[in-house]
Order: structure tokens, then C-alpha cells, then sequence
């Protein structure tokens, strides 16, 4: 459970978190464009790198930190299809160094995305996020299934290891039998765990119609979201991170790490 | 018999939530372990059948030291019947839901037969053996979960808040249940809040505070004390309520059964004649 604390939002005043949630929502859009557009090592480390300030800024260090070791193990899956695939169905013979090196960018490129996805969930409430939806006309009943679903997540994981407490007490061992026999292991803790969530959301139906929910059409919010010089600035600094990004696809040749080593 | 040597526990988040317990059950005893929310009972109770292992410290079942045996090993032995039934409840019978541990256990088929058919009558579920549990009321499912521990004979019997969500009569009769099995010579360990329940019961008492133990005896001694009482946010049963303002009039504090408390009042009365 320990990585997704690395998902979830941290409740500390910083100037990250108080970036209005479009505006880095678009810095997440274009974090994902720019490390989609790069194969190559050099721009996906400098897009690394330069995300780490933010990270320190917005105090949610160790929580990244976590997350990212959580990560490791998918990041070196990735590195290593990507060589096999490369060097069995590769085609042209490659050699090994630039296999290795197109690899490593690709798990480079993974990381990056996790990071700014991890910046932009460690910084941002679900409320806000809520908000932001509505405000950018999604319907309210998709924004609060939006939020609800995101503020059950720690609800169920707590569930969940109840349920898998009381079941061990009755002699279950989820880690016992061959493959298919741990698969159906889990089954004493998913049948609970689906009718308790199932039970929960009638009752939480039954909890919100008797408080007026859905009684008049128009809605009105406490808080509304304000754009502040600031956010513009922060879009705008994302605005041009694009286009630089592009025009160095476009138009530079971008040197691989085994060249410049060649030198 | 369980021994807790000098346990301290704390969780992965941080919460230190046992900070120094060391107790001894002997077999055969009936204990209640009371105390406010958060005072470490369930903590406590989860290091009986290794859920969890203690931080620092030893618990020990039967000289058995839980930090090297599993949960499955422990639970044969150290039967626990968690709080909301909702939590263990997903067979489409209550047969099989009660045969699921013995299948666990390795019984073999027929014993299994023999054991399903002993729990279920033993808590008035013959009726719903082909029934789904999740048709059952709330009462029923927290027989069907205890019927599922029991299924196994466990010596040393765990109950997390056996009382929430039970109405009187059903109470009465978990208490009686619960006295039958110590009489049959079950360790019996209740975690509750419900003071009115073991003043009833009169077992010993575990009173915990924060993470410590704050109080160990009779239940006559320690639910009398007004003081330790309040500390650890609960409630003086009725009767002693009653006989803490008689206290002038010449009646003693400590009056848990409302037997004992009619004796009293009906000697004071017509001196020793009535009965």
C-alpha cells in the first residue's frame, strides 16, 4: 500500500499546492507530450530533473521518494522487455550499447510520467479537483462519482486488510498453493469486500437523498476557482516548455549518450 | 495459557498503540478487556493469534512464541471472532460458510460433516443451513461468524465486541453461551465496551488506557472504581450508580449484580427477613 501514498493527495501548505488545479493539470498534459515526443536519454533526464524543484517546493519529498522505489520494479520490467523484444524481433542489427541505452530512455520516459502524475495527485485535493471538473462544465454527477471514488480508495484499502485478518484468523494462507490456487485465494477476501462496498454505496445513496441531493438543478458553490497571475505564469512557463520541446524535435539533432561517449 | 511479556507495538503509520503490556491468562479463564476507543484492546487481542507480531517484546501460547509460527498454525488453537461478521461472510451457504475453516484446517470430509452439524445446532442455525448468509438479519450473521470459529474447537475462544447491534434477549443469551463454553473449560477473552454486559458476566477485567493496562482484577473490584472508571471514559454500571448514592445510608461501593443489590436493600429493609 505504501507506494500509492505516493498517488494520494498530502495535506501541506506549499506554492504548488496552491496552483489552481487547471493549471497543472495542463503541465501534466504537456509533461505527457513531451516525454512521448523524446526517445532519446538526454531531454527525458533534463524533464527529470527539472521536475525535482518542484517536488522539494511542494514538501512532499518522502512521499515521492516512496513511490518512485515502489515503481522500480514495474521500471525494470519495462527495461528489460524493452531489450529482449529489441534484440530478438529488433530486425536490423542494433547494436547492444544503443539497445541498452534506447531501453533505459524508455524506462526513463515511465519514471517521468510517474513523476508528474505523482506531483500533480500529491499537491492536488480531490475536492479541488472536483471543483475544477465542474467548473470546466463536466456535470456535477460525474464530478462527485469523480471524488467520491477518490476519497473511498483509503476506505476500502482499510477494508481490505480486516477482511484479510479475519479470513487469515480462519486459517486462510493467501500466499499457499500454485498459481491458480493463490488466485482463488483471494476470493473469501473479494466476495466481502465487493458486497460490504456494494452495501455502502445503496446505503450512501440512501444518506444523500435524504440530505436534498439533486433537489435543484442549478448549483452553486462555497469556493469558486480563481486564476491568479501565478497560475498563468505557470502555464505559460508549461506553454513554453512545449514549444521548445517541439522545436527540438523538429529541428535539433539530438546526440545519443554512446556518441558523445565516442568523442 | 497466554503470556505477554513486555509487548510494544507499533504500526507502520507511526501510532505506537501498546506501550508496555505484560499479562498472563491461564487456561480456562474467562477475561474481559475493556477501555475507551483506541486504547489498544483490538491491538492487543490481534498479537493473541499472531494477526500481528509485537514490535518489541514476546507473546507467548501455550510456551509457544508467536513471532515463529503462522496465523493459520496459532488460529487452530486461538479461535477469534472479529467484530463485524460482514467482514468474513462470502459463501453461498452457511454450511459451507462454516465448514470453510475446517477445509482450511485439513479435517477430513466426515469430521467436517460432524463438526458443521454440531456448530450450526449449538447456535440455533439448523433452520438456515442452506441459506445464504447474506439473507440472514444482523443477529443471525454474527452467529453464522462465530459458528464458523467455533466449528473447529478452538481452546482459547476471542470475541471483538460480541454485544454491538444485539438486542437484550440475544445478549442474555450470548452470556450464557459464553459461560457454557468456560464451564467446558475455553479460555473465553471478550473485548467490549458494553460495561452493563460484563458487570453481568463478572469475569476478570483488563482495563486499558493509552496503550497501558491500567487495571487487572475482579470484575467487582475494578468496575467499582469510580476513578479508574473515568479514565478510561466508561460508565459505572447502573446498580453501582445506585449504590455509589446509597453509600450514606450505610451500603457498600462495590454491588455489580442486581441480585446481590436486591439482597442488600431487602436486609437493610426488614433486617435479613425478606428474601
Amino acid at each position: 500500500m505504501s507506494m500509492f501514498d505516493g498517488l494520494k493527495f498530502r495535506n501541506v501548505s506549499s506554492p504548488i499546492h496552491r496552483i489552481d488545479p487547471r493549471a497543472k493539470f495542463i503541465y501534466v498534459c504537456v509533461l505527457f507530450v513531451i516525454s512521448v515526443l523524446f526517445s532519446q536519454i538526454i531531454p527525458l533526464l533534463t524533464i527529470f530533473l527539472i521536475q525535482i524543484p518542484l517536488i522539494i517546493a511542494a514538501k512532499v519529498r518522502r512521499e515521492w521518494l516512496r513511490l518512485i522505489r515502489g515503481s522500480s520494479f514495474f521500471a525494470i520490467i519495462i527495461f528489460i522487455m524493452n531489450i529482449i523484444s529489441l534484440y530478438f524481433y529488433g530486425g536490423q542489427q542494433q547494436s547492444l550499447e544503443s539497445i541498452i541505452e534506447y531501453s533505459l530512455a524508455m524506462t526513463l520516459r515511465f519514471i517521468v510520467l510517474v513523476e508528474s502524475f505523482s506531483i500533480f495527485f500529491l499537491t492536488t485535493s480531490p475536492d479541488m479537483l472536483g471543483l475544477s471538473l465542474e467548473q470546466m462544465g463536466v456535470p456535477y454527477e460525474f464530478c462527485f462519482a469523480f471524488t467520491t471514488a477518490i476519497r473511498f480508495v483509503p476506505v476500502l484499502a482499510e477494508e481490505a486488510q480486516t477482511i484479510i485478518d479475519a479470513q487469515r484468523a480462519r486459517g486462510l494462507e493467501l500466499e499457499k498453493g500454485n498459481f491458480m490456487k493463490r488466485i482463488r485465494n483471494y476470493i473469501p477476501v473479494l466476495v466481502p469486500l465487493i458486497v460490504n462496498a456494494i452495501r455502502r454505496s445503496l446505503e450512501m445513496a440512501e444518506a444523500m437523498e435524504s440530505r436534498a441531493w439533486g433537489a435543484s438543478k442549478k448549483r452553486t458553490n462555497i469556493y469558486t476557482l480563481k486564476m491568479h497571475r501565478g497560475d498563468y505564469a505557470f502555464i505559460l512557463i508549461s506553454m513554453v516548455m512545449l514549444a521548445v520541446s517541439i522545436y527540438a524535435r523538429l529541428f535539433i539533432k539530438i546526440p545519443s549518450i554512446i556518441q558523445i561517449l565516442q568523442d | 495459557m497466554i503470556e505477554v511479556e513486555d509487548v510494544y507495538f507499533t504500526y507502520p503509520n507511526g501510532v505506537e498503540a501498546l506501550k508496555g503490556i505484560s499479562l498472563k491468562i491461564e487456561d480456562g479463564e474467562f477475561v474481559a478487556i475493556m477501555g475507551q476507543n483506541g486504547a489498544g484492546k483490538t491491538t492487543l487481542v490481534k498479537h493473541f493469534n499472531g494477526l500481528l507480531k509485537p514490535t518489541r517484546g514476546r507473546v507467548l501460547i501455550d510456551g509457544v512464541d508467536t513471532r515463529h509460527v503462522s496465523v493459520a498454525m496459532l488460529s487452530r488453537k486461538v479461535g477469534f471472532v472479529f467484530q463485524n461478521p460482514d467482514h468474513q461472510l462470502f459463501s453461498e451457504t452457511v454450511e459451507d460458510e462454516v465448514s470453510f475453516a475446517l477445509k482450511n484446517f485439513g479435517f477430513p470430509e466426515k469430521v467436517i460433516l460432524e463438526r458443521v452439524e454440531w456448530a450450526l445446532n449449538l447456535l440455533d442455525l439448523k433452520e438456515y443451513q442452506k441459506t445464504s448468509p447474506f439473507m440472514l438479519s444482523g443477529g443471525e450473521r454474527k452467529r453464522v461468524a462465530l459458528a464458523s470459529v467455533l466449528a473447529w474447537d478452538p481452546k482459547i475462544l476471542i470475541l471483538d465486541e460480541p454485544t454491538i447491534g444485539q438486542d437484550s434477549y440475544q445478549k442474555e443469551r450470548l452470556r450464557q453461551f459464553i459461560i457454557q463454553m468456560n464451564q467446558q473449560g475455553k479460555t473465553v477473552i471478550i473485548v467490549t465496551h458494553d460495561i452493563e454486559f460484563v458487570a453481568e458476566c463478572e469475569p476478570r477485567v483488563i482495563l486499558m488506557a493509552n496503550g497501558r493496562i491500567i487495571a487487572d482484577g475482579e470484575a467487582k473490584q475494578v468496575l467499582t472504581d469510580t476513578e479508574l472508571i473515568n479514565k478510561s471514559s466508561l460508565v459505572l454500571p447502573e446498580i453501582t450508580q445506585v449504590f455509589v448514592r446509597l453509600n450514606d445510608f450505610g451500603f457498600p461501593r462495590n454491588v455489580i449484580s442486581v441480585y446481590e443489590a436486591k439482597r442488600l436493600i431487602l436486609e437493610k429493609l426488614f433486617g435479613g427477613i425478606g428474601r
